[in-house]
């Protein structure tokens, strides 16, 4: 027997229209181009639920409305909402979050990455797991987990 | 000791070698000042290595790498520190063990492994006689081995209490009483039974008696061990006294009591706090900044206890992981940090 899913029949989102990057005319090749909330959610829609065929926008489980950004402070805090309250994927979520930013931003970015308020049960334990970077660091050293993440983040091809 | 408000951190120096994160660092307190040996720096890192660093002796001059501690640690080395007579260096690993170094000759053999934990070490401490040392891991514990002759270490003691994540160990230094900081928002305080030599937990400072409120990721202490200061994911840093005198006719047990809360300073968790023996207490935070604290002897009534002397934004380029005074040179302090590098700095006094 196949091991029981934890939310064996998520709801399936429709997902946003990919809008194309208004093009502003920049004539100062030098000029800095800030990071807004539009870029970073491209960075982490695609990414894969841990139990599902279905991209973390699908699911609703991040939203452009989830990103927000202080490109002048190199802040980014990222707010995700699990499936279902007793979701056990959910620091798996948050570390797929954190390493794809990771991989993604210039390192001078402060990330912070939390469940949204009221959507898990164990809420504050998970909020302070994801944003302990020694954990983080430690978890990202074992091969099982770092495997399972790499397999989230892996692109699609649609 | 009053402190001028008229001084600044120079940066003397920036280390490079490391290829991950610079977790800790530790000076070598048999080296440098008037010791007549140069000044010796040890620095660990995600990179699974341990680097060693030392003063070229001539004109004063700068930080070279003269080791490089590699193929015995399998994961990220999280923390180092030197035993009392600058002979050994012990550095905690995410792999479980816990090395001991020794310098024979021009080489740094790795002379034992300590072995019991379950899962990643995260921090090691010599007591003031270098006869005990103390680690501490994820796996809520807190071990306690007796140095022996011929570097073997005997186990005397497995502290449990914590109920989780045990991020730092320090002894207090002059006497036997060791300090343990967690993840689960408490420092705990063990001291030996006196006849029993049995070692158990004394005081829990948590937030039931003004502690923190999350995290305590470090502590230290003043030179003459009256005073502690700790640090924490909530933003604040905690000063904490006791009276000595008793501590030094008692067992150990004597209480150690909140002084006061330095809150409102850092915008992220503080990493690292590190007094000096002039007085002065650094931080390092995940907002890549240093700042320096002082007891505040403005004599007004209502006034803080302590103020800031002065805070050093973009002391690096990332996260601020460790500060570290230098044991022998009291204007020396260095930091490490998710960039890779290591900086020595100069807290220099304008005239």
């Amino acid at each position: 027997m196949a091991p029981s899913l934890i939310n064996a029949n998520p709801v399936v989102y429709e997902v946003k229209d990919r809008r194309t990057r208004i093009s502003t005319t920049v004539v100062d090749e030098y000029s800095v181009e800030p990071i807004d909330e539009q870029e970073i959610f491209d960075h982490i829609r695609d990414i894969k639920d841990p139990e599902h065929p279905y991209s973390l926008e699908e699911l609703k489980v991040i939203s452009e409305e989830a990103v927000e950004v202080d490109d002048k402070k190199s802040y980014v805090r990222i707010t995700f909402t699990p499936t279902v309250e007793h979701c056990s994927m959910a620091t798996v979520i948050g570390l797929c979050l954190r390493v794809k930013l990771m991989r993604s931003l210039p390192s001078r970015y402060k990330v912070d990455i939390r469940v949204a308020p009221g959507t898990h049960a164990t809420e504050a334990a998970v909020n302070k797991q994801l944003n302990d970077k020694e954990r983080v660091a430690a978890a990202l050293e074992n091969p099982n987990l770092v495997n399972m993440v790499d397999e989230c983040l892996a692109p699609s091809y649609d | 000791m009053s402190f001028s408000e008229d001084c600044e951190l120079k940066e003397i120096q920036k280390l490079e070698g490391h290829t991950d994160r610079v977790w800790g660092l530790a000076w070598n307190p048999a080296t440098g000042g008037s010791s007549g040996v140069p000044a010796m720096l040890a620095s660990c890192s995600g990179d699974k290595t341990v680097r060693v660093w030392q003063q070229n002796s001539l004109a004063g001059g700068s930080f070279e790498c003269k080791a490089v501690l590699d193929e015995t640690h399998t994961r990220t080395v999280r923390s180092c520190s030197w035993s009392p007579s600058g002979k050994l260096l012990a550095t905690a690993s995410f792999d479980a063990t816990t090395a001991i170094w020794e310098l024979v000759g021009d080489e740094f053999e790795c002379v034992s492994t300590l072995e019991g934990h379950e899962n990643e070490v995260k921090s090691t401490s010599w007591n003031a006689t270098g006869t005990l040392l103390a680690t501490c891991g994820r796996d809520k514990s807190v071990w306690i081995w007796e140095v022996m002759p011929g570097n073997e270490f005997d186990c005397v003691s497995v502290l449990q209490g914590h109920t989780q994540d045990v991020k730092m160990v320090q002894w207090h230094p002059s006497m036997d009483v060791l300090f343990s900081c967690s993840y689960d928002n408490t420092i705990k305080v063990w001291a030996e039974d006196g006849d029993s030599d049995d070692w158990h937990c004394v005081q829990t400072l948590g937030e039931s008696n003004n502690g923190h409120t999350s995290t305590v990721w470090a502590l230290s202490f003043n030179a003459i061990g009256d005073k502690m200061v700790s640090c924490s994911d909530d933003l604040t840093v905690k000063i904490w006294s006791a009276d000595i005198v008793r501590m030094q006719s008692g067992d150990g047990t004597e209480r150690w009591k909140h002084l006061c809360t330095l809150a409102g300073y850092h915008d992220r968790t503080i990493f690292s706090v590190h007094w000096s023996r002039e007085g002065i207490i650094a931080s390092g935070a995940a907002d890549d900044a240093i700042r320096l604290f002082v007891e505040n002897k403005d004599g007004l009534v209502d006034g803080p206890m302590y103020k800031m002397l002065l805070k050093k934004d973009n002391s690096h380029d990332m996260d601020v992981n460790s500060v570290q005074w230098s044991s022998s040179d009291k204007n020396l302090l260095a930091s490490s940090s998710d960039d890779g590098t290591i900086k020595i700095w100069e807290l220099a006094y304008e005239i």
